[in-house]
């Protein structure tokens, strides 16, 4: 009872304070932003009502939206028949009722209807009864195209930006190496096709911008570093040091800068090169004659953490991005056989991913740099190669468990794994940066 | 003696005289010619004379030909087999083995008796491990064959390095009888094949 009161006290200061901020919303079409502070119980996800989406590829649009909302794992979407029924007749009649929406537990109804290119959205908060947050949103291109999937894609991360207070991230892609090609697909499984040509390539990587990619790729004499603008096709070879094993390519966040390991015959290091791939390239590690690795940035881009085998067997380092202060990151007994590897960094700094080897079999690991806590993520199957997406809470990995290679994502938080390839032969995955994360 | 006995000595005497004065004497020198028809028959047979001679002579070089490419071949296809000779290695080792030294030696005879060969070193992995890593690991176990032969007197340029990770098993299995198969150099020659020698 005092629960109840004292949520019903929230709702109505909340419904108070949002009115009027409701009302400058809706003169300002492109404000952004703004968050609802709907209320919900701690510790749950709110539940989340998708309206029929009016005009050209509404049915699209609620399907792209509810499906990019339960992918982020923050909120839960309220489906099913009945619902969508209810729904239906509440859309058409352009009248909300909230009580049914509040014994459904609903924190939040989405309304979209779209005009031409412009996608209206209202969000309403269901225990304050009242229109939360209402937003002009641009959707480019005809339906069902690329550049319309992913701007849909914009508004889901947008809308889950004001329902949670975190930005989504359905409006990424992942790059990943299958058979003789480097292959990109959309977070959601969609849209898959070949940014490469045909050759044995491997590691790749995007620079910041998103549609600049970097990889290595076999040569006659070695293998090569490539960077591709992949929205033109156009590439060229990084030449700064022809020859030799040149490989895992790593953009830093800036942009500015290229990390990757080079090889001739006495071992491999980590190099620094301009973004461009031209002038000289610089030596980071000094791995005397030792294997140094896969190298990831730290998102300030002032460290690295990277693969080495210098104690005699691989594990995960990390120095400063000129190469200085290195630090063993990966001390640690956790299973009988020392082989940890692939490190990458995550977008908020706290967390490196890698692969270890327990049982036999490499697992999804994580390991805190405060304190050093390492926490096992996976346990089926053999899984590697993590990669962080821009919330730094989802994950996509290579992983054996259905019998061949695939890409798979998983939520670190709740544990939760989807499959997002469906070729055999998948790894190697590269996650994205977001599109207009705040 | 009596009468008639020596009268048939010396009859025996005559007869036997008159046998040897009628043996013809060895032929020196072909007769004089005596018209055309034996002169042009005795310059026929000298030419078929030396037509077969020479086929003779022709066919004992050809065959003597053939008989030293056989054994040049057999020879540059026993030193091509040496020299191409798979060398295996233990798990995340890049360290030569006795059986793969013993192979880098031949391989070092080879190239001494062959100065025109250059080869070409290629490093496998099996698949277990970080597939970025194992391309490091590929690499080193190529370096580390290319080393022993430099050490031994092999011309640096002569020798190229390259690594391909575990992207090229030769076996599919998921066990150690196909990862044992994979961890691996393999030589291949990039010039020079046809001027292959065994031993100097």
């Amino acid at each position: 009872m005092q629960l109840t009161q004292r949520l019903i006290t929230c709702a109505a200061v909340l419904a108070a304070c949002l009115v009027p901020a409701c009302a400058t919303a809706q003169q300002q079409d492109t404000t952004r932003g703004v968050r609802i502070g709907l209320t919900y119980q701690p510790g749950t996800k709110p539940g989340v009502v998708v309206f029929p989406v009016s005009g050209p590829g509404g049915d699209s649009i609620q399907a792209i939206v509810a499906r990019d909302f339960d992918y982020g794992d923050r909120i839960e979407v309220i489906g099913g028949d009945a619902v969508a029924q209810t729904a239906r007749t509440q859309a058409s009649k352009n009248a909300i009722d909230f009580t049914i929406w509040k014994s459904l537990s609903a924190a939040a109804v989405v309304q979209i209807s779209v005009m031409g290119s412009t996608a209206h959205v209202n969000v309403y908060d269901v225990a304050a009864k009242k229109l939360g947050a209402s937003h002009d949103i641009t959707v480019s291109g005809a339906p069902n195209t690329e550049d319309w999937r992913m701007s849909v894609h914009a508004m889901s991360d947008q809308i889950e930006q004001w329902i949670t207070g975190v930005h989504g991230i359905a409006a990424t892609r992942i790059l990943y190496v299958r058979g003789n090609r480097i292959y990109v697909i959309d977070s959601d499984g969609f849209g898959e096709h070949a940014v490469s040509e045909a050759g044995t390539v491997l590691a790749p990587a995007w620079a910041p911008d998103g549609h600049t990619i970097a990889f290595s790729e076999l040569a006659r004499t070695g293998w090569n570093i490539v960077i591709r603008d992949i929205a033109t096709g156009r590439q060229h070879t990084v030449t700064s040091t022809p020859g030799g094993l040149n490989i895992t390519p790593a953009f830093s966040p800036d942009g500015q800068w290229l990390c990757y390991a080079h090889g001739a015959e006495n071992g491999t290091d980590l190099y620094m090169v301009s973004a461009s791939g031209s002038g000289e390239a610089r030596r980071v590690t000094v791995g005397r004659g030792s294997d140094n690795v896969s190298p990831t940035f730290s998102p300030d881009g002032a460290r690295l953490a990277f693969t080495s085998g210098r104690a005699g067997h691989p594990e995960v380092y990390t120095s400063d991005a000129d190469g200085s202060n290195v630090d063993l990151l990966t001390a640690f007994n956790f299973g009988d056989q020392n082989y940890r590897s692939n490190p990458d960094w995550s977008p908020d700094g706290r967390l490196i991913a890698f692969q270890s080897q327990l049982d036999g079999r490499f697992q999804i690991t994580t390991i805190t740099l405060r304190d050093r806590t390492v926490k096992q993520l996976t346990s089926e199957g053999i899984n590697e190669d993590p990669t962080w997406a821009p919330d730094g809470r989802h994950l996509a990995f290579t992983s054996s468990r259905t019998g061949v290679k695939e890409i798979f994502v998983l939520d670190a938080e709740s544990g939760r794994a989807r499959q997002l390839t469906h070729d055999a032969g998948a790894r190697l995955a590269a996650w994205s940066r977001g599109t207009g994360a705040p | 003696m009596t009468g008639k006995t020596r009268l048939v000595s010396v009859l025996v005497v005559a007869a036997a005289a008159a046998v040897a004065c009628s043996h013809p004497a060895p032929k020196t020198a072909p007769a004089p010619a005596q018209g055309p028809n034996q002169d042009s028959i005795n310059a026929e047979n000298a030419r078929r004379d030396s037509i077969a001679r020479a086929d003779a002579a022709r066919r004992d070089s050809i065959a003597k030909a053939q008989a030293d490419a056989d054994r040049l071949r057999n020879g540059r296809d026993a030193a091509t087999k040496a020299l191409t000779q798979v060398i295996y290695f233990d798990f995340d080792s890049d360290a030569l083995k006795d059986d793969a030294r013993s192979s880098l030696d031949s391989k070092i005879t080879i190239l001494n008796a062959s100065p025109d060969v250059k080869i070409r070193v290629g490093g496998n992995t099996d698949e277990r491990g970080s597939d970025e890593y194992n391309l490091a690991l590929g690499q080193r176990r190529a370096a580390s064959a290319k080393r022993y032969l430099t050490d031994h007197g092999i011309s640096a340029d002569r020798i190229d390095i390259i690594s391909y990770g575990e992207e090229h098993p030769v076996a599919t299995g998921h066990d150690e009888s196909s990862w044992s198969q994979n961890r691996r150099d393999e030589f291949e020659i990039t010039a020079g094949a046809d001027q292959i020698k065994g031993a100097p």
